[in-house]
């Protein structure tokens, strides 16, 4: 099996600023991302050979005839995909295979989503395509659905495991809050640009307990866009290029639904994933190698349990790297430097190019007040779906 | 012998105290407590409740027919003893008939059923009396009645009471009725309905049901008589002949409330818990009319002596408030969560699905052994294709793996607390757990399953399971 890494390099990104726009639709939030991105790469749309664009709920039934008129990208091939939470880095992975395999020398990978037009609080809900029309659920969804509702799960035995009372516990998370606000204040892209304390977590209302409303991330609109080439056409277009090392996704068989082998306090998807994408960049000490890193903090005990399942930190004990201040902007191995989904909200189809496009911005030496010194290898870490049952995107890129 | 072969009771786990309801409207004081299904419980749900009890350790295959008796079904136009027959997994040719319209109709099923076995067209009859009967917030039959259900296994064989003799009689009056279409309970002026009704009724065709049978009111160790309140019973039990002291006991008004058509079907359990060999027991039903049966208690009550259907759901209860339970019956609107809307459920999905849904069936590899819910046909651990016998989920145990309590969720009592429940003998589900107070839910917290409802859209009413502390 061939390894992906340096064989596609990113030439132009493109996001908006996340939050509830009121004032943009679906198509003006595609608009701004990709022609930032064409801007970015110093090309327009009739360079682009083949388009791939991820949307969980936005303009369904049918995103992708529609995207051809909105961007007059006419006669070109384009597809839509879903992959749950992980769509954006799914049609970002699309599009390098598509470049890798020289069916096309440039391709556009799109991620958008449209959440703040349905007039509610949370994601939405599709009782069809969950299988919920039915008595009995689908494999991986039970009844009253929510996100906190699941994710909580996960914390409740996290520390009945490693014996952490709820107090204890619900510190230990409400730091990681606070330093992704910290470093939202300085991202202008951001939903929300404000600091908080580890206080104001622990005394924010519950929405699902152990987790309170500041231990979850926003619901937000948003897109971004990725301009991807052959490796040997890369410095045509700029002299920055970023390449791709490794892209891995990992689909889970819902063991957190089904089977008593799983106990919530891991995500077996998300350590496979990186295994499989560390074995692909030739990283073989996470912890040392990998510069930076954008995971996919919906909500606080995510964040928590991914630095355990990348090898970040040692089995039952993130709290210890927590305390040191290992992921903080300043620290030795900085997670979320933009905010993360904790600032920026999660328009479902369009966090994972967010992720990526920070990892690009600051190995450009782009990223403003939050720039990082030395980047090198960045990992992008992008979760569908929940706990239970899990879609995990890592992708890593450097310079 | 024809009789009673197994009973079972189902009392909601909530209570509402009637001085909780006075306090709210300044009317009478009213003591005592009623007891109130939850919201996420109807008639049928209750009614499968009180079934299970009563088939447990028995072979459901022997079922020959279940007969269903309530005035509260949840549809006009579907029959839910069908429902109630695919919920427990019965027989396919198993004759399924709902017993309506009057507080009179467990007995009246059991009139069906007894001719039923009697006849030779049946030997086990499978019968429930279920209801959640509503009166208008504020008024006395809100204060009256209480929600609860129970069931009896009418047999020819190994029966614990053999049923002897039975006296009925129909009678026409407006006392206690309700038009199709409206939700509450009326009647007419109180002492027409004690003195022409209820008191004129009863005590007539008892001694006529006696006189009948050849037997005097000493010969019965307990009369179980229906009485919508201990006030009716008392002067009826009197001038039947019987001491209301010693043999004509009504204990359930002050704990359950009137529970309607289950409610002398209650008693009875109740009354068969304290019995011994060679008791006789009558037993009264009234409700446009009377039905009186005359029952002897067998030897086979000893093999069922720990059984305390009755005592463990009475002891085992909560206390709610009447701000929820109006809430729950949908007697007050309240402002919507802004969360999507419900998707109308689909008729062939749920038929699809009466098997893992209504009956609970996972699978079990016959490769491996592995039990998993819902169906798989590829096994999660061997991987071996459509190897599978299906396993039956509700009548095991589990405990909570994890858990958590979610405000967003939509729910009339929120939060709803959500768990993964990994069961003893293999398996996993995720659940609600209902009947519970959050803040005594723990990792490792055994559990059972009980039936309930789900979402109600476009005339279809969703059941599947939840599961609850054990009770």
């Amino acid at each position: 099996m061939e390894s992906i890494k340096d064989k596609v390099a990113i030439v132009g990104m493109g996001c908006t600023k996340f939050g509830e726009n009121w004032d943009k639709s679906f198509d003006d939030m595609v608009v701004d991302a990709v022609y930032e991105a064409y801007e970015d790469a110093g090309i327009d749309s009739d360079d682009v050979q083949a388009v791939w664009i991820g949307s969980y709920w936005s303009n369904l039934p049918a995103p992708s005839q529609p995207l051809a008129t909105t961007l007059k990208l006419d006669y070109k091939p384009i597809t839509r995909l879903e992959n749950m939470c992980a769509t954006a880095s799914d049609a970002f992975r699309n599009a390098a295979y598509a470049v890798a395999s020289g069916a096309c020398d440039i391709a556009l990978a799109i991620g958008a989503e449209k959440l703040k037009d349905s007039g509610y609080s949370g994601l939405p809900t599709d009782d069809i395509a969950m299988g919920l029309v039915s008595t009995a659920p689908n494999t991986f969804r039970s009844r009253n659905f929510t996100a906190p509702g699941h994710f909580a799960m996960m914390a409740t035995s996290y520390f009945n495991r490693y014996g952490l009372d709820p107090d204890e516990g619900r510190t230990m998370l409400a730091k990681i809050m606070a330093k992704n606000h910290r470093n939202g204040t300085m991202s202008p892209k951001a939903h929300f640009r404000r600091e908080i304390t580890v206080e104001q977590v622990l005394k924010a209302p519950m929405i699902a307990w152990p987790l309170g409303l500041l231990d979850c991330c926003g619901v937000s609109d948003g897109a971004a866009a990725a301009v991807l080439v052959r490796k040997d056409m890369a410095k045509n277009f700029r002299p920055d290029p970023v390449y791709i090392k490794a892209l891995q996704i990992a689909v889970g068989p819902s063991a957190g639904y089904m089977n008593p082998k799983n106990d919530w306090t891991s995500v077996e998807e998300t350590f496979r994933a990186g295994q499989a994408a560390y074995a692909e960049a030739g990283v073989t000490n996470p912890r040392e190698e990998i510069t930076m890193a954008e995971v996919h903090d919906c909500f606080s005990i995510t964040e928590a349990i991914i630095y355990e399942d990348l090898l970040f930190s040692q089995r039952g004990r993130c709290k210890e790297d927590i305390d040191a201040g290992t992921f903080e902007i300043d620290g030795s191995l900085p997670v979320n430097m933009d905010g993360g989904l904790k600032c920026f909200g999660h328009p479902i189809g369009a966090t994972g190019l967010r992720m990526i496009y920070e990892l690009y911005k600051q190995i450009q030496g782009k990223a403003g007040p939050r720039q990082l010194k030395n980047p090198g290898l960045g990992l992008a870490h992008n979760l569908g779906g929940t706990p239970g049952g899990a879609t995990i995107a890592v992708s890593i890129v450097g310079p | 012998m024809v009789g009673i072969k197994s009973y079972g009771v189902y009392l909601p786990y909530y209570r509402l105290n009637r001085p909780d309801i006075s306090k709210a409207w300044g009317g009478f004081q009213v003591p005592g407590e009623k007891t109130v299904a939850n919201f996420d419980e109807d008639t049928l749900t209750m009614a499968v409740e009180a079934c299970r009890d009563c088939l447990n350790g028995f072979d459901r295959n022997a079922v020959d027919a279940v007969f269903l008796s309530s005035t509260t079904y949840p549809y006009a136009e579907k029959q839910s003893s069908s429902l109630v027959a695919a919920v427990l997994d019965l027989n396919r040719t198993a004759r399924t008939i709902d017993v309506a319209g009057t507080l009179r109709s467990g007995t009246n099923a059991v009139r069906l059923a007894l001719n039923a076995v009697k006849s030779k067209d049946a030997s086990n009859v499978l019968i429930a009396a279920s209801d959640l009967r509503l009166g208008l917030p504020s008024g006395g039959k809100e204060l009256e009645f209480g929600d609860g259900a129970a069931s009896l296994l009418i047999s020819d064989t190994d029966v614990v009471a053999s049923i002897d003799d039975v006296y009925s009689v129909n009678n026409e009056m407006y006392d206690v009725y309700r038009l199709a279409g409206e939700r509450f309970v009326r009647s007419w002026e109180d002492r027409f309905v004690r003195e022409a009704g209820y008191g004129t009724v009863v005590p007539r065709a008892v001694s006529e049901a006696l006189e009948a049978f050849g037997r005097k009111p000493e010969d019965f160790a307990a009369a179980v008589i229906y009485a919508p309140n201990p006030g009716y019973l008392g002067g009826v039990a009197k001038k039947c002949g019987f001491d209301p002291k010693k043999q004509a006991i009504d204990p359930l008004w002050g704990m359950t409330g009137n529970l309607g058509s289950s409610h002398a079907m209650v008693l009875l359990a109740g009354a068969l818990e304290q019995s011994k060999p060679g008791d006789r027991i009558l037993w009264v039903a009234y409700g446009d009319g009377c039905d009186v049966v005359s029952l002897t208690v067998t030897d086979e009550i000893e093999k069922i002596a720990g059984k305390r259907s009755v005592q463990r759901m009475l002891e085992s209860k909560s206390v709610t408030t009447y701000q929820k339970y109006l809430r729950w019956r949908e007697l007050i609107a309240v402002e919507p969560p802004m969360r999507p809307r419900t998707e109308p459920a689909s008729a062939p999905a749920l038929y699809r699905d009466r098997k893992c849904g209504l009956a609970l069936y996972g699978s079990k590899c016959t490769k491996c052994g592995t039990v998993q819910y819902p169906v798989q046909r590829i096994c999660m651990e061997c991987r071996s294709k459509d190897e599978f016998e299906y396993y039956a989920f509700a009548d095991k145990k589990g405990k909570i793996v994890t858990f958590s309590h979610d405000n967003l969720a939509v729910s009339p009592d929120p939060p709803t607390t959500l768990a993964a429940v990994d069961f003893e003998e293999g398996g996993r589900i995720m659940m609600d757990v209902t009947d519970r107070n959050p803040s005594d839910i723990k990792v490792g917290m055994p559990l059972e399953m009980t039936f309930r409802k789900f979402r109600q859209t476009e005339g279809v009413q969703v059941y599947w399971w939840k599961s609850r502390p054990i009770r």
